[in-house]
């Protein structure tokens, strides 16, 4: 059973949200991790760039395949993890801790209600097996 | 629920995480690929390969009969236990299987096809066994089969046999098999790595399992043996070529007995390819920018388009690493076609990795 941490917010999509005074800090979950399996490449927002919710704004590549990653809320990209570039496996080993892959600023605070707790990421994961 | 192997209870013993592959519900890995793969390159793996189709072909007519089917020529395999592999074809000269066969002793031939072919293999091998009146074709659904690959993986393998079988094991060639009463071994497999594939009845496959695991062999997934064969420049049916291509334009030409007499299906067509010259050409690449080659990916040459046919990553350079069929006559670099995004990739030659040393030239490596 994968990892869900009950002080994350979640999209469908498997990105994580930690919400931190005015800034969030992205990552993929647990579960997304495991179907992916060994992540050999992760392409990451340039820092600067603004975004909205749901726009595509990076590619992780596992040995298998290649998956989109998408902004949660809409904001700037205020910092990257680029220690991802050269250990994208960071993100298998600690995938809410060393492997975060950005943090951006929150334009909207309303569009935070639109995240799912981890009871709902929960629930539709399970629904996902 | 799909078919499953004699070994589907060991595999989620062992962890396995289960994917539908042709039909068959089959181990990707047990944990990590790239581990597993390493542990290929490095000490000793094994493979549930129990959903290939195996097929023995015996009679009188057996040898004429394979001579006229497979692209290349069994009459090449003199001693007994010799494996050879082939392509067999359809008359427009495209591939309708890979296939290893083993000449095991006279009139008496066993043939290793793909699982996703089956059906359709099997239908054609009856197709073509009604013009022999000797001949017997037998599908054997009794036996399962284990790949048990890397450079420690003989030595590992070796205790399992009596005295007599290790003195027999210790003296087989590479593409060489050998017969017990219970099972069969041949120096044969799909990674570019020393090893066995030990042929057993089904009954028994799941103790030879075990004996493995406790010997120290890691269980290993399809997701391994696909990057392992990719980086030892080992064609896969389906992607690399299928009923479409031919395999003088995928790599595999060096398979095909075409020089002297022997007729066989599809060769018409090949000689015709021959002469009027091979438009396309089979080449390795490696990708110089960072990401990641996949299947299908459009490549773009000064001479036109190719495609890639099978790309991923390989764990033993740390680059991504591709197959490709691209226009005759192109060298130096190409351009990949990523997400939108022109990608540069240097031509190489396959293999990519044997025996755990990487292939690629000083040059290559440098660029």
């Amino acid at each position: 059973m994968s990892e869900v941490p009950a002080e994350l917010k979640y999209l469908s999509t498997h990105e994580w949200v930690l919400v931190e005074d005015d800034v969030a800090t992205v990552g993929i979950t647990d579960h997304a991790q495991e179907l992916l399996g060994d992540l050999v490449y992760v392409e990451l927002p340039e820092t600067g760039t603004t975004v909205a919710a749901g726009d595509s704004v990076g590619v992780i590549e596992s040995v298998k395949a290649a998956s989109d990653t998408y902004a949660p809320i809409s904001g700037d990209i205020i910092e990257v993890n680029s220690d991802l570039e050269d250990a994208p496996d960071r993100i298998n080993v600690d995938p809410y801790g060393d492997g975060w892959m950005y943090k951006m600023s929150i334009e909207d605070a309303e569009e935070l209600e639109n995240l799912l707790d981890a009871d709902a990421y929960s629930e539709s994961i399970a629904d996902e097996d | 629920m799909g078919n499953r192997t004699p070994l589907y209870q060991c595999h989620l013993d062992a962890g396995a995480k289960i994917v539908d592959f042709a039909g068959w519900d089959m181990p990707i890995n047990y944990g990590s690929q790239i581990t597993e793969h390493e542990t290929v390159r490095g000490d000793a793996g094994m493979f549930d390969v129990s959903h290939m189709t195996v097929v023995d072909v015996s009679g009188n007519d057996a040898r004429a009969y394979l001579q006229y089917l497979l692209a290349n020529d069994v009459a090449r395999l003199a001693v007994p236990g010799k494996a050879l592999y082939s392509c067999m074809l359809n008359e427009q000269g495209g591939v309708i299987d890979d296939l290893i066969v083993y000449f095991l002793h006279d009139n008496f031939y066993r043939v290793v096809i793909n699982s996703a072919t089956r059906e359709k293999d099997l239908a054609w091998l009856d197709r073509h066994a009604q013009a022999y009146d000797d001949l017997n074709i037998r599908f054997r659904d009794d036996v399962a089969m284990i790949a048990v690959q890397g450079p420690r993986a003989i030595e590992k393998c070796l205790p399992l046999f009596d005295d007599y079988q290790q003195q027999a094991l210790r003296q087989l060639a590479r593409f060489q098999g050998t017969e017990f009463d219970d099972c069969f071994v041949a120096r044969t497999g799909y990674t570019g790595e020393d090893g066995f594939e030990i042929l057993t009845l089904a009954t028994q496959a799941a103790d030879l399992w075990q004996s493995l695991l406790a010997a120290g062999v890691a269980p290993c997934g399809l997701g391994a043996r696909d990057t392992l064969r990719l980086e030892a420049g080992m064609n896969l049916y389906g992607s690399d070529m299928d009923e479409t291509t031919s395999p003088l334009v995928s790599g595999l030409g060096w398979t095909v007995a075409m020089k002297d007499e022997r007729d066989f299906i599809g060769k018409q067509a090949l000689l015709a390819q021959q002469a009027e010259g091979l438009q396309q050409s089979f080449v390795g690449l490696v990708l110089l920018d960072k990401g990641v080659l996949r299947n299908h990916l459009r490549v773009q040459t000064e001479r036109g388009d190719g495609e890639i046919t099978s790309g991923s990553y390989s764990p033993t350079l740390q680059k991504s690493i591709a197959m490709a069929r691209i226009p005759a006559g192109v060298t130096g670099q190409v351009e990949v076609e990523v997400r939108g995004k022109m990608l540069k990739a240097q031509i190489v030659r396959i293999p990519f990795v044997r025996e755990g040393k990487s292939m690629l030239t000083n040059e290559e490596r440098n660029v």
